[in-house]
């Protein structure tokens, strides 16, 4: 966006037909993050002039302070936690999920990836040997893009920063991209851009700056509005965590007036006529209604919220899952990638709660096979798991329930563990 | 008002972001209905509360709101605001349970520095004693992540302990829509459905869904003075202090709160529509041009919230 403000009818044009994209930014504490989205904040006009009057220091912008926000944050100079922030251009509306770059960071990335549709990581260019076109990255940029890739963020963009204080920016900015490229395909890493930016200075960040650094292509925030969200996950088979049960619908919603099963279609696509089975129950029925999620009738695809009415009674309760006949068959053992989130380490043996959909189950840690190597995912033998590493184990569940590898399923792949003392969340679990 | 928005002559409106806003929203309002015992949804009467009541009206059929509505009244609001929050609460056949700050201050749990301070901030006292009086367990609210930088880092699904505190640095990680929902005895949940929303989402989902208003969210004349940049309003509660002149002035309220902490701004604005136009082009945040108790200190709320505040 331009500072000229747009008319009227443009401003109403284009906020009408907005979608929105949520994108978490990766870097450390020096890299320019803060700067980074006080400039995606300030350029596209989401911050106010009060707000900007705040971080004013003696006389200058300090763009860093406007995300900053908790005392404690203020004092120590430091970022404590994910703050999710917001802005929209005349295509689409933005949630940024701001995870801290340093200490926590395993934690903090993790959640904020775990709902995000792209993730922008932040490279340095003035740590690293520019000149050299077999340059080495910094492990943090392996190791944030290789979270972000495991956790299944669909777009990852490279946003090579700080090229304004270089010496040869068209150099640096040829020598980083061929360093980015070469780690992402050796890595599997699917890479959707590669921008040199200054985010002090404000260059490719909202506007673009034709050939700076040699480089053509669309600004930051251009590449933003044209990156997909996450796609539902349509083309497994049916799969349906109940999330609530309306007891006594009345007969406006529903033409049976029996009880209505609501939740959010995880995968596939449920319409009238659908045989269904419940886990863990076992029974059959066939749908006999779909409501949408303000209670419409009509088919229902992944992604999206509905009510499901069933054509004879069967025993089912939140925490079970309708599921077409054959998809996902239940276990009690489940081999999975855990980031261990928790303050005390985890150590094979305990039992936590665990939540998959809306089931809470309990699971043993049967073993700790692997610690991985977070900047590498290379595996190492381990007993035990620190806070904020990652690595793989064996649970055991108290009941069986209906998974799919990770890799095919972010919700049918994913649950939480919840220590059963302390009620923390202590694990994001990662079905292999 | 409970009519769906009428077809549109012209292109329709996608308003892809508003339905997966309101889908976002009604997803959270019934994993409250299903995960707690005793939950409650807070109703002012403002503009947020009646869009998540809104919310909550689609999420379970009019008239079914599985949960009672809860105000922890000041004693200091806008009369319209009022009438207009138990016409509401009637018109849906739900239940409202009223608590008063003067009940506390009757009780010797609030206690004011002068009389004419700001209730506001001690409502949190009054929550607290609701809660632990009905044995609440989630209460769900209207807050936004955009209008402020402690809502920001806020959870939807934001644990409080016995105390009603939120400790910034203890937050539970909240990973895909996997809710961490489990409680300690005496501990309980804020919820916030509408968190990723804005003012303009807010105001463009009044637009679409027809959403009835206290009629001082529109352009209305109202006596104000004009004091530190700000246009407060003249009433019995806040007088005009010696020197300041009364003026009246074309005013509408962006947000509705305490009387002796809310200012209206200066606006043409008759509906819906013109707000959101106005919205759009604004260059002062709803709290900058609006409250008087937020800007003390860059951390007022995050003190406030640790101390059980909303």
């Amino acid at each position: 966006m331009t500072a000229d403000l747009p008319s009227v009818a443009e401003a109403r044009a284009g906020h009408d037909h907005i979608s929105a994209l949520r994108f978490i930014t990766c870097g450390s504490v020096d890299d320019g993050k803060s700067t980074l989205i006080g400039r995606l904040l300030v350029d596209s006009k989401a911050v106010l002039q009060d707000q900007l009057a705040g971080v004013q220091r003696s006389g200058e912008t300090d763009l860093a302070l406007l995300t900053d926000g908790l005392s404690a944050e203020r004092e120590q100079g430091i970022t404590i936690d994910v703050a999710y922030r917001y802005f929209a251009t005349p295509t689409r509306k933005f949630i940024i999920g701001d995870a801290p770059g340093h200490e926590q960071y395993t934690r903090n990335m993790v959640t904020a990836a775990s709902s995000a549709d792209a993730a922008v990581v932040l490279v340095d260019a003035t740590k690293l040997q520019w000149q050299n076109p077999g340059l080495e990255l910094l492990p943090q940029t392996r190791r944030h893009s290789l979270l972000v890739n495991l956790l299944r963020v669909p777009s990852i963009v490279f946003a090579v920063n700080k090229l304004d204080a270089v010496e040869d920016p068209a150099v640096a900015f040829n020598n980083i991209s061929g360093a980015l490229q070469a780690f992402a395909t050796a890595a599997g890493i699917a890479v959707r851009g590669v921008i040199p930016i200054s985010a002090l200075k404000g260059h490719n960040v909202v506007e673009a700056k034709p050939g700076w650094c040699g480089y053509q292509g669309p600004s930051l925030l251009q590449l933003l509005e044209r990156l997909d969200v996450v796609a539902a996950e349509t083309s497994e088979p049916f799969a349906f965590p109940v999330q609530w049960v309306e007891k006594f619908s009345s007969s406006a919603d529903t033409s049976q007036g029996r009880r209505v099963f609501w939740g959010r279609v995880a995968t596939g696509a449920i319409r009238t006529g659908q045989e269904v089975k419940v886990a863990p129950g076992g029974q059959t029925a066939i749908v006999a209604q779909v409501l949408n999620h303000v209670r419409v009738p009509g088919d229902v695809p992944a992604g999206h919220s509905a009510g499901i009415v069933l054509d004879r009674e069967v025993d089912v309760s939140r925490g079970d899952w309708l599921l077409a006949p054959g998809a996902a068959e239940p276990s009690r053992e489940i081999s999975a990638t855990i980031a261990w989130m928790d303050d005390e380490p985890l150590v094979a043996g305990r039992v936590y709660y665990a939540l998959h959909g809306h089931r809470w189950v309990k699971a043993r840690v049967k073993r700790i096979v692997h610690r991985l190597d977070v900047n590498t995912l290379a595996e190492a033998d381990a007993t035990q798991l620190e806070p904020n590493s990652i690595g793989h184990i064996e649970l055991a569940l108290q009941e069986p329930l209906s998974t799919l590898p990770y890799a095919r399923s972010r919700i049918l792949g994913s649950l939480v563990l919840v220590d059963s003392a302390t009620h923390k969340t202590s694990g994001a679990v990662l079905v292999r | 008002m409970n009519a769906r928005a009428e077809p549109q002559l012209l292109a329709p409106l996608s308003n892809l972001h508003l339905d997966a806003l309101e889908e976002e929203a009604i997803f959270i309002l019934r994993e409250v209905a299903a995960a707690f015992e005793r939950p409650t949804l807070l109703f002012s009467g403002g503009k947020d509360s009646l869009v998540l009541l809104k919310c909550a009206e689609k999420a379970f059929g009019a008239g079914r709101i599985p949960y009672p509505l809860l105000m922890i009244d000041t004693g200091h609001n806008f009369p319209e605001v009022t009438a207009f929050r138990d016409f509401r609460a009637k018109e849906l056949g739900a239940e409202l349970i009223v608590r008063n700050v003067e009940d506390s201050m009757k009780r010797g749990t609030v206690r004011l520095a002068h009389p004419g301070e700001s209730r506001n901030v001690h409502q949190s006292v009054t929550l607290l004693e609701a809660i632990e009086e009905f044995r609440f367990d989630a209460l769900i609210g209207g807050a936004r992540r955009d209008e402020e930088k402690a809502r920001a880092k806020e959870r939807i699904f934001s644990h409080r302990d016995s105390f009603g505190q939120w400790q910034p640095k203890a937050q539970r990680p909240e990973l895909w829509t996997l809710f961490n929902t489990r409680l300690q005895p005496g501990e309980h949940f804020r919820v916030f459905p509408i968190s990723n929303w804005t003012e303009l989402d807010v105001w463009q989902y009044i637009e679409r869904e027809k959403i009835a208003l206290p009629s001082i969210y529109y352009a209305h004349q109202r006596q104000v003075v004009e004091r530190k940049g700000l246009l407060v309003p003249v009433t019995e509660l806040t007088p005009p202090r010696d020197g300041e002149e009364v003026v009246e002035r074309t005013v509408r309220f962006r947000t509705v709160g305490d009387i002796t902490c809310t200012c209206p701004v200066e606006s043409p604005a008759a509906d819906a529509a013109q707000v959101v136009v106005e919205t759009l082009t604004v260059d002062v945040s709803e709290r900058g041009a609006t409250r008087m108790d937020d800007k003390t200190s860059d951390a007022s709320m995050e003190k406030r919230k640790k101390d059980g505040y909303f």
